[in-house]
């Protein structure tokens, strides 16, 4: 078990309500709860995984983290320091700290930026380093990524997708983070793009120490990236493990449920005969019902399933789920016949 | 014993576009025979000419800039290039129709949905107002969206993005085409939706043997799916194997490197994660293609001299099973 000490990324409680517009002038104001009463640590050094559904609140805990999105409760804390009640001076001090790369290389680089003024940027906005020694940062960082020196000259177009993302990850890095967010790194590249990105990702990692919080609707990229993995489902954490477990032994139904649907090179997977299909779609995240908020669309559902919310418990080693059926033996409901 | 001949075959395909510095050949020398009930999947990287195939099957290639330059597209042997424009709108929606990634681009959002199933089974079958609402209903219900009398009313924006596919499949299927050609119909959703999307397709297709094009950058798509699978790359097919067949055995470098490059879900993961193979480089630009030379070599490990001077033509390895790559002449005179 990893040391307190270890624990880089600690995320107590944390809720993100939107309020929405009222429909009518005397119903109630109504609220999506994209993120609803989630835990979790981040040990240094470690790749944490969050997966689950569109709309499931993966972006919206991440924005939380980086305090880029009004915190509704709860506590975020990256090493000793709250960063959830930071403001201004030392808020901006923190921030080099924590940095995050988009899904989308197109539109989260200033299109009228040179290259390398925008992986300088965050050197010269957070005061990193002296003035005379950040060209020559920016010149290694560029090397990092596996971009050539004279590329810092051009504007973001004249770059393709993966080396757009590779520019992405050299900003990222270009203030000597301890955690990085990535928030579907790789999902707008092509397949063979991708790869190249994840090994740098994984190099980068292993040469500084990072530590990831990292989300991706695809399965077999968060099984490869992570080492621990949290599943959600409608703003809250239904599963939670470290990458072998969660593989072999998932325990909620809807991460079964999310592992039969992935369509599958390995035959081992693609023959399994107790694959089970969900019906419908989730449901809103505004004002969510009481009980459990996969009940609706469990195929092993009973009647406390949306009477009581089942809380996140332990079941063995690191191994934790969100599941009424789940026995205290760790037998899931779909393994009880 | 007779082999049966293919519900749609295309020969010899070129597509080009005229561009501000010159005409660009995005599609050229394709092709590929679809077999009657079968699902073939074409794979293949952004811009390697997966939907330009799909556009030149429909006769939709946007035209100017673009046009068909030349080769064969015969369905059931009537060749689609040559025929009439009238001839091309009964065929379509009939007898070949397309579903595409993004439903809400294909969907009128002012019309009702059930308008726009009924408008197509009206124009196709001739059918009362009456009996095309209800025509509707049973197409919705048939594609598995919940309470479909009460669907019928509602608007495009009303359904979620899963939904909206199925309706996009109900009107895709509503005149029973003996072709379906589906662009990348699931990217856009989540896996559980799109694994219910898959299991529909699979069931309709058992019912009307419809045969299916599926169109898609997913191996594991293709996995699940398809029988066969052509692998594109820069607007040329570089392999075309039974799936099994070319996920055990690829035989061109950038099938190998597709499969290879991918981390795909294992069921049960390793402890050790080696790096992930890398293909260099990236897919050429249009302005690059027909420099004569295979169009990977500049990306790929084995390429050898001749590889950058000839382009090397397709060869048959095994029963169905053709490969475009100079190797294949190398390992026979070895
Ligand atoms: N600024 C906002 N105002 C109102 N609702 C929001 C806002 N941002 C997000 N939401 C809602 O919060 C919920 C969670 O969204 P979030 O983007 O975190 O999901 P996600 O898990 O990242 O999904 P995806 O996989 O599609 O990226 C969704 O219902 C979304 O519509
Ligand atoms: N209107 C157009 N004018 C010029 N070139 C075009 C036009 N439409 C497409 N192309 C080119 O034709 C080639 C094939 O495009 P196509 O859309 O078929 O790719 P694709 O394989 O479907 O890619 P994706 O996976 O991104 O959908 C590309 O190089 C593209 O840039
Ligand atoms: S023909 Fe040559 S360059 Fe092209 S894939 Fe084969 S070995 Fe590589
Ligand atoms: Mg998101
Ligand atoms: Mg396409």
């Amino acid at each position: 078990m990893a040391g307190q000490d270890d624990i880089l990324l600690r995320v107590e409680d944390l809720k993100v309500h939107f309020s929405q517009k009222k429909q009518h002038l005397f119903s109630q104001a109504s609220h999506v709860h994209a993120v609803d009463g989630v835990n979790f640590t981040v040990p240094r050094g470690k790749t944490f995984g969050l997966v689950g559904e569109s709309g499931s609140g993966k972006t919206t805990t991440a924005l939380a983290v980086m305090r880029l999105v009004h915190i509704t409760d709860g506590q975020v804390f990256l090493g000793d320091i709250d960063i959830g009640g930071l403001e201004g001076e030392d808020l901006r001090r923190q921030r080099r700290h924590m940095q995050i790369i988009f899904q989308d290389p197109y539109s989260s680089l200033n299109p009228r930026v040179r290259a390398g003024d925008i992986v300088r940027e965050p050197l010269d906005q957070m005061e990193v380093g002296e003035v005379a020694s950040r060209d020559e940062r920016v010149g290694e960082l560029f090397r990092l990524v596996g971009l050539r020196p004279e590329q810092q000259a051009l504007f973001p177009h004249q770059f393709s997708g993966g080396q757009r993302q590779r520019v992405g990850i050299a900003r990222a890095l270009a203030s000597q983070p301890d955690l990085i967010v990535c928030d579907e790194p790789v999902s707008a590249l092509d397949v063979a793009i991708q790869a190249q990105i994840l090994n740098l990702l994984r190099a980068l990692q292993d040469e500084f120490g990072l530590t990831y919080l990292f989300i991706s609707h695809d399965l077999g990229v968060v099984q490869y990236m992570c080492d621990e993995i949290a599943v959600m489902y409608l703003g809250q954490i239904v599963e939670h493990a470290d990458r072998i477990s969660l593989f072999t032994e998932p325990l909620h139904p809807y991460t079964w449920a999310l592992l039969s649907a992935v369509p599958s090179a390995d035959p081992a997977i693609r023959d399994r005969s107790d694959r089970i299909r969900l019906r419908g779609d989730p449901p809103s995240p505004i004002d969510p019902p009481p009980g459990c908020r996969f009940a609706s669309r469990c195929p092993f559902a009973e009647s406390r399933c949306s009477g009581e919310t089942p809380a996140l418990r332990t079941i063995r080693d690191g191994h934790a789920v969100a599941c009424h059926l789940v026995g205290d033996d760790g037998v899931p409901p779909q393994r009880q016949i | 014993m007779n082999t049966p001949s293919p519900i749609l075959s295309v020969a010899d395909l070129a597509v080009e576009f005229d561009m501000r510095d010159g005409v660009a050949r995005v599609i050229d020398d394709l092709s590929f025979d679809l077999m009657p009930g079968e699902t073939l999947g074409i794979v293949g990287e952004s811009g390697c000419g997966k939907s330009m195939t799909a556009l030149s099957i429909m006769r939709l290639v946007p035209m100017p800039p673009g046009r068909i330059a030349g080769g064969e597209i015969r369905l059931d042997g009537e060749n689609l290039v040559a025929a009439s424009d009238v001839r091309i709108r009964e065929i379509r929606g009939n007898e070949i129709s397309m579903i595409f990634q993004e439903p809400m681009t294909s969907l009128n959002p002012v019309y009702t949905v059930g308008d726009q199933i009924a408008e197509t089974v009206r124009l196709h079958e001739g059918l009362s107002k009456r009996d095309a609402r209800d025509r509707a209903i049973e197409m919705l219900r048939a594609v598995a969206i919940p309470a479909p009398e009460a669907r019928v009313e509602e608007y495009p924006h009303q359904l979620s993005g899963g939904m909206r596919q199925r309706v996009m499949i109900a009107m895709a299927l509503t005149c029973r085409p003996r072709v379906l050609i589906a662009d990348e119909p699931t990217t856009a959703l989540d896996v559980t939706v799109q694994a219910q999307i898959f299991d529909l397709l699979r069931d309709l297709k058992e019912q009307t043997q419809t045969a299916i094009i599926l169109i898609t950058h997913d191996m594991g798509v293709i996995a699940e799916m398809a029988q066969r699978v052509v692998v594109m790359y820069a607007g040329r097919k570089v392999e075309d194997a039974p799936v099994d067949e070319l996920l055990l055995n690829p035989k061109h470098p950038y099938s190998q490197g597709l499969i290879a490059c991918v981390p795909h879900l294992q069921a049960v993961p390793t402890v050790e994660r080696p790096p992930l193979m890398e293909i260099p480089g990236v897919v050429p630009s249009v302005s690059e293609l027909g420099r004569g030379g295979c169009p990977f070599a500049p990306r790929c490990a084995q390429a050898m001299d001749r590889c950058r001077q000839q382009m090397p033509p397709p060869s048959t390895v095994a029963p169905g099973h053709q490969v475009a790559c100079w190797l294949i002449d190398e390992t026979r005179a070895a």
